[in-house]
This record gives structure tokens, sequence and C-alpha cells, in this order.
């Protein structure tokens, strides 16, 4: 497989696995199970509308430096930085 | 010093700063009017990207609409910042290595024609002016309480400086003023919030204090006493009240977080970054500045609602008596966009769910963020300063906007289609004519806007996601698509979801023009037309697949292109043409 072949497949595996937390830390634990997550306490939150008002945001921001990271690594490791 | 005067000072003073900046970074070449020379670090990027994304619906509406749907309104929270991942990770270090000034202008090359580029302008001055609207609803409010105004006047005055606004820079002056614009805006958005957590909960990070126990001895927490309040009078519980159902929050949510990733003015921000790398750390910069307000927002909404049931309730059973109303009240009836009526003439206002007897008739969800540190008894000084951040945050955003559809019509219509020739001189002159006509349009449709602000704006998220995002990803994520796919996409994607939402709202939302009123509302599967986007945009990607099956695949060095942009290595600088 080409170089940029391999790089590319190396870049799909990495934005699947941050979509997978994004979409658990919004709509699955945000919508999906927020009735059964709310018999859980976070201080005065409920666990599952913490998630949809607090918890899948800070996840995001976590999330796209981490991505942003991740990402810069994978140009260096395969040799196609910019500069 | 009353408040009137030191509102004008304060939005004054703000004012003279963002027009001075204008004036100082005043566009020169076209080049610059779009993109902004493309010197712009990451952080003020990110900063000015934030600025320019939370508009009227952001600061204005959104936490007013969490006030009223309790935990329903989390479709807004999610779908607002959850679309920053998809940007950031699906379309904006490719198209930054793309590298050229508009999302038609990419959808053009890489469906090899004019007629993509054309169908993508469309879909754009579509969505984008559908998002003015919501944005003129948002200056309508607040003009009108800080002129002490009716509505309709406060919304022909706010035309008129959007006008003068978007058309002296371009997003040079646009990007540097936007920074400015962002540090007013948080800082009144967070202010009264921080203010008001302290006083309710004696903690002053609104993020916690919404998570903490009152500070009235009672020891309940503040998210607990409010769920007891509301269901004693009819309203629901806060903290679990779904938005019409689980599904309709999962599309909403989703309508809204493509759509983010669709709308071109976010987009056309990661073109200005110097490099790939600058366009990833931009979008996570952007979020964070946006976080900073939408952890709040939450803390915003509840403890407004709690403060308005506390100020017509002060007792449980005991209502505040008609001619003791607090002087914010008698300030918002004069907009019209807050009325009581006592319909059993006890001299009291009675504020319940039951309509029959609930005597808030018109509460104007828009209006709770303005008048906010009002009813919480703030200084007048904080009261200005959020009127200051609110024009502040609808100003900025339209005129982004304003320059995303000036630039489609001009530079991809004109310039890129119909009159290859047309001198820089001229493509500016039409670039500011498209602005004054779409300033026009979107005010007359902002008398009588389709939703609140922050709903109007759902609806032009629900546009872009059903058409431009699909058609940008599969660009971008699949060389087999084709021209034929792709256009037959965004055809089928916008067509559904126009139909869908016209059918609730009205022809070009003019309530009037509705159509099969028999077939009722939220007819597909309880869906609201506000959530619909997410539909569309299923539609569009199972057309698109379907007819690139049974048609030729696009030429070779199409494939190559999309190869090339996958790949960091090789990025120039933005060109033109």
């Amino acid at each position: 497989m080409s170089k940029h072949a391999s790089y590319w497949k190396a870049n799909l595996r990495l934005v699947f696995g941050c979509l997978v937390v994004w979409f658990l830390a919004s709509f699955v634990f945000g919508i999906l199970l927020a009735e059964p997550l709310n018999s859980i306490r976070l201080g005065g939150y409920k666990l599952g509308f913490w998630f949809s008002q607090q918890g899948s945001i800070y996840t995001f921001v976590a999330l796209t430096f981490f991505y942003a990271w991740r990402a810069n690594k994978l140009d260096h490791e395969f040799g196609v930085r910019e500069d | 010093m009353d408040l009137q005067t030191l509102t004008y000072i304060v939005v004054g003073a703000t004012f003279a700063l963002y027009i001075g900046i204008a004036i100082w970074a005043r566009a020169k070449t076209t080049g610059d009017f779009y993109v902004a020379g493309k010197g712009v670090p990451p952080v003020l990027n990110g900063m000015a990207t934030a600025a320019d994304w939370m508009s009227a619906a952001s600061f204005i509406s959104m936490a007013g609409l969490i006030a009223f749907y309790g935990y329903g309104g989390s479709v807004f929270l999610m779908g607002w910042t959850g679309g920053y991942v998809l940007l950031a990770m699906l379309l904006a270090p490719y198209l930054r290595k793309y590298g050229k000034f508009t999302v038609p202008e990419f959808i053009g090359d890489r469906y090899y024609g004019k007629s993509a580029r054309i169908l993508a302008v469309i879909c754009l001055i579509i969505a984008s002016v559908t998002y003015v609207i919501g944005q003129m609803k948002g200056i309508g409010v607040a003009f009108s309480r800080f002129l002490e105004t009716d509505y309709d006047t406060g919304l022909y005055i706010g035309m008129g400086i959007v006008f003068i606004y978007a058309v002296m820079g371009g997003m040079k002056g646009i990007t540097y003023t936007q920074i400015a614009q962002y540090c007013v805006l948080i800082f009144a958005y967070t202010v009264p919030a921080v203010f008001i957590s302290m006083h309710l909960t004696g903690n002053p990070i609104p993020q916690l204090g919404l998570g903490s126990t009152m500070a009235d001895g009672s020891g309940m927490f503040l998210l607990d006493k409010l769920d007891a309040t509301m269901k004693d009078l009819g309203f629901g519980t806060y903290t679990d009240k779904v938005r019409i159902s689980t599904f309709n929050m999962f599309v909403y949510t989703m309508s809204l977080m493509i759509g983010t990733a669709g709308l071109p003015h976010v987009i056309m921000r990661f073109f200005t970054v110097p490099k790939v790398r600058d366009a990833r750390a931009s979008a996570g910069w952007a979020l964070v500045f946006i976080a900073l307000l939408y952890t709040v927002a939450p803390a915003v909404g509840a403890m407004a609602r709690l403060n308005l049931m506390n100020t017509i309730q002060p007792a449980p059973g005991q209502w505040i008596e008609v001619d003791q109303r607090p002087q914010w009240f008698r300030n918002w009836e004069k907009t019209g966009l807050l009325k009581f009526e006592d319909k059993n003439g006890d001299g009291k206002i009675q504020y319940v769910a039951d309509k029959e007897k609930n005597e808030m008739v018109k509460v104007d969800r828009d209006i709770m963020v303005l008048a906010n540190p009002e009813i919480a008894k703030l200084p007048n000084w904080v009261i200005a300063l959020v009127v200051a951040g609110g024009l502040a945050a609808a100003l900025s955003t339209a005129a982004g906007l304003l320059l995303a559809i000036a630039s489609s019509i001009s530079h991809d219509l004109l310039k890129g289609v119909f009159a290859p020739n047309i001198s820089e001189k001229s493509e500016l002159m039409a670039s500011r004519i498209a602005m004054a006509g779409a300033i026009a349009a979107a005010g007359y449709l902002g008398l009588h806007p389709p939703d609140f602000a922050a709903g109007t704006v759902a609806l032009a998220f629900g546009l872009a996601a059903s058409s431009i995002f699909p058609a940008i990803m599969m660009g971008i994520f699949s060389k087999k698509m084709n021209k034929q796919g792709a256009m037959a996409g965004m055809l089928v994607g916008i067509g559904i979801t126009l139909f869908y939402v016209f059918q609730h709202k009205g022809i070009f939302f003019i309530a009037d023009w509705k159509y099969l009123q028999s077939w009722g509302s939220n007819w597909f599967l309880g869906v609201e037309p506000n959530a619909f986007g997410a539909i569309g945009a299923v539609f569009n990607f199972v057309t698109a697949f379907i007819v690139a099956k049974i048609t030729a695949p696009p030429p070779e060095h199409i494939q190559h292109m999309v190869e090339n942009i996958r790949v960091p290595a090789g990025a120039g600088a933005a060109t033109g043409h």
C-alpha cells in the first residue's frame, strides 16, 4: 500500500475512534440513556441531565484537541507534514 | 444615572470600538474582503470564529428557550457545540488543504461543473437568509427594549445598523472586530450569571452553582427546587422534560450538529489559517471559547426561570398584584413581547401551565436573557452591558453571514459563472448590493419570524445539514462520488426539508402560505420541522449513493484531487480562482 493510502487509513481509524466518544457523550448519555442515568446524582445534577447540559460539551472540547494532537503526530509519522 | 442613558453610553462605546477597528483595517482588495490575509494565528482565529458563530440565537435566545424547555433545551447545547467536532475532523483540514475561498468553489471543482456550483450557491443562500431572519428577530428584541419602542421599530433601526456595519468592512475588518466582540459578549454574558449564581447559591461559578444547594437556608438543591416549583404549577419537571420525544431530540441534536459543519460562514473561517494543522487547532480553540458561553447558558436559563417564577409568585399560592408589577415588567410590555391579562379580575397575575387560567398570556422566550439581570435586580451597568453584548453577538454573526451571501453571489455566481471578466471594483459593488438585498429580505421576514430566534436559526441549520454537509463530506470521503449523485442528493435533501418546513411554517416563512394543513403537525415520525434537517441529510446520502452507483464514475483527475486533499503535505496559501 502506498504511503498516502496507509496515512489515510490511520487517519480514518483515528476519526472513527473520536466519533465513537462524541456519540457516547451526547446521543447516548445525554439523550438515549438520560432517563436511567438520571437516577445517579452528581451533586445537585442528575447525571443524564448533566451530560446533556455540561458533560457533553467538556468532552467535545477535550476530543477536538486530542484529535488535533494525534492527527499532527500522524502527519509526522507518515512524513506528510506541510513543511 | 438612569438605565437608558447608561445603556446608550455602553452600547455607544462598544460600537465606536468595533467601527474604529473596521476603519483601521478597511478592506482594500477583494482577497482581503473575503478572507482577511492569511496570517491569523489559531487562538485569535478561534476567538473570532466563536464571535462569528455565537449569534443572537446563542446569546439572546438560547438560554430563554432552555428556561422554558428545561431538559428539552439541551438539543441546542449539544447540537451547537458537537458540530465543531465534526467540523474539525471531517471538513476543516481538508478544505484548508484544498485552499480556495468559498464552499461553492469546492463543490464546483469537486463535482466538475458550474451546475453543481450554482446549486450549492442556491442552497447556501436559502440557509443563510433563514439564519439572518433569526438574527433580525434578536436584533429587533434588543433594540426595542433598549430604545423602549415596539418590536417593529426596533427591527427597522437594527436593519439600518446591520447594513452600515456589514458594508463598511470586509472580513479583515471583521476578524479583528470580532475578537473585540467576543470579549464584550463573553464578559456581558458571564457577569450577570456570576452575580445571580452567587446570589442564589453562594457559588460564583455558574456551572457549579447550577448543581449546588440554595443559599436560602433550605438546603435544597437549586434544580430540585426548580423541579418542585414547576411541577406544582403544572409545567412538568425541569430536568427531565423531554422535547416532544426522545427521537425528536435525537434528530434535532443531529440536525444542529451537521448543520454546524455545513454552514458557509463558519467553514470559510478555516480557509483563512496558514496551515492544515492550524485548521485543526483553530476548531479546538473556537470550541473552547464557545464552550465558555455554552456551559454558562444552562445556569442562566434555569436561574432566570426560577427568578421569574419567584417574582410572579413570591410565596406559594401568593401572586403578585397587578399594580405592583416591577419596572422591568412594564418596560417589556412596551415592546409588545410581554403581556398579561387579568382573566379572573382579582387584581393579581397568576402564572400557571393551564391555558384557561394562565394570565401571563405572552412571554416571548427571546426576552429572558435581556430581562434576566433586571429580574434579578442587578445594578444598571450590568443590564446595559447585557444589551451591548447581545447586540455584539447579533451584529457579528449577521455581518459574517451577509459576507457569505455576498461572496457567493458576486464571487461564485457572477465572477465564477456568469461574468468571468468582471472587474474587482464591480465585483465588490455587486457583493454590497447583494448584502443590502439580503438585509431587506431578512428584515421583512423578521417582522413575523417563523419561530423564536434560536428556533429560526435551527431551521437554517436544518437546511444546511440537508444539502451542503453531505455534498462536502462525500466529496472528501468518497472518491467514487460523482456529479450526478451529489447534485441529486443536494436537490432531494434540501427539497424534502423545504417541503416539510414550509408545510409547517408557510412558503418562505409567510404564515398565510401554509399548505396541506390537513396533514397536521410533526407528522413524520413525530419530528418537528426545526429538527428535520437530519432526516433530509439521510435522504441526501441515500439518493447520492444510488444515483452514483448507476451513473459514470468521476473522471480520473477528480479522483486524484480527492487523494491530494486528504494529505496535508503540499498545501499552499489559499488562492482565488
